[in-house]
């Protein structure tokens, strides 16, 4: 048994680190509703007209829309590729397996700004492709593989082999194996490395600035671009609370489809 | 060999197939998209720009790299960088470790739960928003901060630490948690049976299996505010990290092969420090 007073300084310390972890996020919350013009704190009063400017922000709706599209997309074919790996991975044995394991997570290893100058390299110099959409998704295909390969494998891992054994041995073909006992015990795996491939997608900024160009925002982009105009301010500060608060949704999202809790967003 | 010797090696053939299948179209992404990226990356930075029309030279010189390792600023910042990736994965450690530990072995089942889900939960939310949080509450000029406690750092190199602190943490702490998961309790209270005080149980039996989880969040403490530039342009004022060079030399003086050149460094520094943990064996069982 490790002693009691052990026990108080970790409790102390878990709630100093909650506090440090919590207050900021509550500051921004509470000062989307702040009256004052310059936000200084504390309030002296609150209001809702904040939000009433953000909701006809025209930029924040298409920055928005681009996000959702770019997002949605990247995770559709990170969801695809990164599927079919982790099968390679988990059910079968070949040569350069290691490799194959340390090509997918190479890409969230690395820091942003490389994957990102690389890509814009790429595209830019070597390629002669105008920055767009298409460029991004690309770009975020790329990271989110590993989310969703990290997913899967860890489930098929937990599987095992029994079941699909017994498929095949009372006459399935493979094809009938995968649709009809794979596929529906990795669902919940699959929900939950679609969600964090979404949310990782939603929130880059750095690969995407390097591969937007001029013409694209993402909300993160546009976010960033509004951070420094005193008169975008009330705007900024909604938006950030609207997406604090939104951060609720996946985590419930996860408990609610039985995936694994949001700790395995790494 | 008697007349079928298809009959065995069919599956076999079907099982290649199936493979090969699985394998070709991610393979083909990864290769391509990526791989074939920082080639271009690397091939790149010996790349030069024309003097009066900014385009790209498709020639090869070393004039890049000689200057990303001759030129004096480009040095400091480099050090400033990788001394600030440090200074948060140690920062990191320091905070995770306790809170770990309590989440592990203290903590009941319900509050191990919510505390995971606590700890977790503002990872979803957005980067871009917490480091604005830090901007709000650090202002010199009637923030949170200066109002509750009379101080403030202001907007610097010890805003930079703490914000980049502050959006990494998660990172450590599940890793650093599920390693305290893995210690046996049964070991923990032999320990103590034996005589060992908390501190020599947790320096000779815990420290051992708990250092691989910290070696596994350090490397995304390290490697994330290594390429971080966003949260500096936030926070930090006028401090400059690889990040702003880098992106300044991209977008502000459009040359991209000096970008390049210079985006070697968290390269090289991340690949550097993926062998160094490698080489203390820390890796093998994350």
């Amino acid at each position: 048994m490790l002693s009691t007073r052990l026990r108080v300084f970790t409790r102390a310390w878990t709630a100093l680190v909650l506090v440090f972890v919590y207050a900021p996020l509550l500051l921004v919350v509470v000062n989307a509703f702040n009256s004052s013009k310059s936000f200084a704190f504390p309030p002296t009063g609150l209001t809702l007209q904040w939000w009433r400017t953000a909701w006809h922000s025209e930029g924040m709706w298409t920055s928005l829309g681009n996000s959702v599209v770019i997002g949605l997309v990247a995770t559709a074919i990170a969801l695809v590729l990164g599927t079919m790996v982790a099968f390679a991975v988990q059910r079968y044995e070949f040569f350069g397996k290691q490799t194959v394991n340390l090509l997918v997570v190479l890409p969230i290893t690395l820091p942003g700004i490389v994957t990102g100058i690389a890509l814009n390299a790429t595209f830019t110099s070597a390629l002669g492709i105008t920055l767009g959409m298409a460029t991004v998704i690309v770009g975020h295909a790329t990271f989110c593989i590993v989310i969703v390969f990290n997913n899967t494998q860890a489930r098929l891992r937990r599987l095992g082999t029994s079941l699909e054994d017994a498929s095949a041995d009372l006459g399935a073909s493979s094809w009938q194996t995968f649709r009809f006992v794979t596929l529906p015990m990795m669902r919940g795996a699959l929900v939950a490395g679609a969600i964090l491939a979404f949310a990782l997608s939603f929130d880059e900024i750095v690969v995407t600035t390097f591969t937007a160009g001029p013409t694209v925002q993402t909300l993160p982009i546009w976010i960033f671009g509004n951070l420094f105009r005193p008169n975008q301010a009330p705007v900024i500060n909604v938006v950030a609370a609207a997406l604090t608060l939104a951060a609720i949704v996946p985590v419930w999202l996860a408990q609610r489809f039985g995936g694994d809790p949001a700790g395995t967003r790494i | 060999m008697p007349l079928a010797p298809t009959q065995p090696l069919a599956p076999r053939v079907r099982d290649r197939a199936a493979l090969a299948f699985l394998l070709v179209p991610p393979l083909a992404w990864l290769v391509i998209a990526y791989l074939g990226s920082l080639a271009v990356l690397m091939v790149s930075a010996f790349w030069s720009t024309n003097s009066f029309t900014g385009a790209v030279v498709h020639k090869f010189t070393t004039d890049n790299l000689v200057r990303v390792l001759t030129d004096e600023t480009f040095r400091a910042v480099t050090i400033r960088t990788v001394g600030v990736a440090l200074a948060v994965t140690v920062l990191c450690a320091v905070l995770a470790v306790p809170l770990a530990l309590y989440m592990a072995k203290f903590a009941s089942p319900t509050m191990r739960v919510v505390l995971v889900v606590a700890v977790t939960t503002p990872l979803w939310a957005s980067y871009l928003v917490k480091a604005y949080a830090w901007r709000m509450l650090l202002s010199p000029e009637g923030g949170p901060l200066s109002w509750a406690t009379g101080f403030s750092p202001g907007y610097g190199l010890v805003a930079t630490v703490v914000t980049l602190t502050y959006l990494w943490l998660p990172y450590m702490v599940i890793p650093v948690f599920a390693a305290f998961q893995r210690v046996p309790d049964a070991l923990v209270d032999a320990s103590s049976d034996l005589g060992a005080s908390d501190l020599s149980t947790l320096r000779l039996v815990i420290a051992p299996m708990v250092f691989p989880g910290i070696a596994a969040g350090s490397i995304f403490t390290f490697s994330l505010s290594l390429g971080d530039y966003i949260a500096v342009t936030i926070v930090g004022g006028k401090t400059q990290l690889l990040g702003n060079v880098i992106y300044g030399q991209l977008v502000t003086a459009n040359n991209q092969p000096m970008a390049a050149a210079l985006s070697l460094i968290p390269l090289l520094a991340i690949v550097l420090y993926l062998l160094a943990m490698r080489r203390t064996g820390t890796l093998e069982n994350v």
